[in-house]
């Protein structure tokens, strides 16, 4: 073989390029064809939230012209602020801002306290088994899949006879017992995928149960931690149920006062208060998402493949 | 009662009705270096895990330095375990891996850096102490899981396959690094491993296990040359032992086809009387090709199948009535398949088996 049958780019017999190096990357139709139907599903996905921010921030008089998808015409930050501080829900009109702090307090104590019962719930039914732990698991999973507003009617029965019905501890105390199986199920799964010799390691070298936990067990369960904060934080704050019925008048958080303040009408409807309470909302969640989507995608990938 | 450093009495330990280990009694002497050798599944981990303490037996008792330790956690029971995965506390340092059990014992710090400066000197992991798990390679992780055994200054070692995760190189280094450490420190060591080199180049006994049960105990040598069962004679050794079927009659041994192969230098164990249905195992070194045959007690014409040159020696494979036998000669010696040779061996080296009861004769 000589030197010039090597050079690059040299013809086959049948004219054609003789394939060498990197594979060219052609786009095709069919490519084409995904991407376009990919970007419409996308738009189609953002309608509702495009028409939410442009309706909060145009004028009643220009909403009722009608114009659904037109840019307001004059910018006007008056109903945001009036969603924040003056709106009415029934005969309180300081708009979401107590709600906000409520969901807060609420979400603030419920997500810690939710994530340590279950870590050590699943710590110690992958570690320390006994006779019956794994009966327990099971019984546990099937708890999530029990309808909520089956246990509700027991849940207050109980609770005011402790005297937490309608207090913040009792709505903590219900956040944490619903979100029980599924972060269970998720950090048991996660110390499950740990090498079991970790622990035995632990054992030869004198550690108890506590110091394997926070010693050991601990900072290696970081990833999936970041995991359950996110799902707890989302679906405490996005909770309206749990809310209505526990947290008593006092700690309303504020998906019900955005509730009330949607469906309290005294005159006219104003959509455009109704669509910035809304996105204030919504807000929380969607930054946890935003800033944390990737430590989620990571620790979700941690979870499952890390053995 | 004992100057064993550890004895197992009588020890059984089942899952539901699974029974993994039973009536297993095993005397282990001071700064013996012993072997559990068997297939996956034979209780060899297990019954590691029990001496260590890790998994609750059943029935029986189990003494560590004169101590009965049935039932003392495993930090009371003065062992330290090495793992097949390493098993190092990811989020530690070196250091940290090292010291853990000592800081969780309370240890006074100047007696800890002292027992981890001495190990890393042993290990020679000195320059990796402040370096985290991920940043080590295979074989330093296992050096520092023999540290984390060796700062905890016991008295026995347990390794519950150690190099089963290594490539092949440095599976051999830590091999000769592990018997060193042994000649060190005197240490009564307890090796799991289904890997018999590693079994005859470390153990000063080696028990063959299966099924729960330990097969034979004995030094390499003996276990070798002198397999007390089909089975253990099976397992030892590669290629595997040479088995012929066939019925042994006095000295004489005369295998299914009618070659008969006397067994005149065999020294028995048990005393046959009258034919027994019996088969002979025969190493494949202990065969012997072309001048060296005239030698032997037995001979034979035979026609060279499959050459396999493996470097040191060469392994060759032809039939011996119909039976496919191996046999190991010198590289230097020139064979091709499909060649007429003479071969010839003694079977006074060779080992015979009762085919009833699978037990040497």
């Amino acid at each position: 073989m000589t030197s010039e049958a090597l050079s690059p780019a040299t013809t086959g017999a049948s004219g054609a390029v003789e394939p060498r190096g990197a594979k060219p990357k052609k786009l095709t139709i069919g490519r084409v064809g995904v991407y376009a139907f990919l970007v419409i599903a996308a738009l189609f996905f953002l309608m509702p939230l495009w028409v939410m921010i442009v309706t909060s921030l145009k004028g009643l008089p220009e909403i009722r012209l009608g114009q659904l998808f037109n840019l307001p015409a004059q910018v006007t930050f008056e109903p945001w602020l009036k969603a924040w501080d003056t709106a009415c829900t029934g005969r309180d009109c300081n708009g979401l801002k107590p709600g906000f702090m409520n969901s807060l307090k609420i979400t603030l104590l419920s997500v810690p306290v939710s994530i340590v019962v279950a870590m050590i719930n699943g710590y110690a039914l992958s570690f320390w088994k006994y006779k019956g732990s794994d009966l327990l698991f099971g019984i546990l999973i099937f708890g999530a899949f029990v309808p909520y507003q089956v246990v509700i009617y027991p849940l207050i029965i109980g609770l005011s006879k402790v005297g937490l019905f309608a207090t913040l501890p009792g709505i903590v105390i219900v956040h944490t017992i619903f979100g029980m199986p599924i972060l269970t199920l998720l950090f048991r799964n996660f110390f499950a995928s740990l090498p079991p010799e970790l622990f035995k390691a632990a054992r030869v070298d004198g550690a108890g149960f506590w110091q394997i936990f926070f010693q050991i067990m601990l900072p290696m369960s970081v990833p999936i931690a970041i995991v359950a904060v996110i799902l707890q934080t989302t679906g405490i704050w996005n909770d309206f149920l749990f809310g209505t019925v526990f947290a008593g008048r006092e700690n309303m958080p504020m998906t019900v006062q955005l509730n009330n303040i949607v469906t309290t009408t005294t005159g006219v409807r104003e959509y455009n208060v109704n669509m910035a309470a809304t996105i204030l909302t919504a807000a929380v969640p969607l930054a946890v998402y935003f800033i944390s989507g990737k430590w989620f995608v990571r620790g979700i990938a941690a979870g499952a493949v890390k053995g | 009662m004992t100057q064993h450093s550890v004895s197992i009495r009588d020890l059984s330990l089942n899952f539901g009705n699974v029974k993994v280990l039973e009536h297993l009694n095993l005397d282990i002497a001071q700064g013996e270096f012993i072997v559990l050798l068997g297939p996956s599944g034979c209780g060899k981990s297990t019954l590691l895990n029990c001496i260590a303490g890790l998994l609750d037996v059943s029935d029986g008792q189990i003494f560590i330095g004169g101590r009965n330790v049935t039932w003392e956690e495993p930090k009371d029971r003065g062992i330290g375990m090495v793992f097949q995965s390493y098993a190092l506390y990811p989020q530690m340092t070196v250091e940290r891996n090292l010291s853990f059990g000592l800081r969780v014992a309370g240890m006074k710090k100047d007696e800890i850096d002292k027992r981890v400066a001495r190990a890393a000197e042993i290990l020679q992991i000195g320059p990796l102490l402040q370096r985290k798990p991920v940043e080590l390679s295979g074989g330093q992780r296992q050096r520092v899981a023999i540290g984390r055994a060796l700062v905890r200054d016991v008295d026995v070692f347990l390794f519950d396959e150690p190099l089963s995760n290594l490539d092949a190189k440095l599976r051999s280094d830590l091999r000769v690094e592990i018997k060193r450490l042994h000649q060190r420190l005197k240490n009564t060591m307890i090796y799991v491993t289904h890997d018999q080199i590693e079994a005859l180049t470390l153990a000063d006994r080696i028990a063959v296990m299966k099924n729960g049960v330990i097969q034979q105990l004995s030094d390499p040598h003996t276990i070798y040359n002198k397999p007390v069962n089909l089975y253990v004679a099976g397992f030892i050794g590669s290629p595997q032992m040479n088995m012929l079927n066939g019925t042994l009659d006095g000295t004489t041994f005369t295998t299914d086809e009618g070659i008969a192969i006397s067994a005149a230098n065999y020294e028995f164990t048990t005393p046959v009387s009258g034919p027994t249905k019996a088969i002979l195992g025969v190493r494949p070194e202990h065969i012997v090709l072309g001048e060296d045959a005239r030698s032997m007690p037995f001979t034979l014409d035979v026609e060279i199948e499959i050459v396999e040159p493996m470097g040191s020696d060469t392994l060759a494979w032809t039939k011996i009535g119909g039976h496919p036998v191996t046999f190991r000669c010198n590289s230097d010696v020139d064979i091709k398949s499909g060649q007429k040779a003479l071969i010839g061996f003694d079977a006074g080296r060779g080992s015979i088996f009762s085919v009833e009861t699978t037990n040497r004769l």
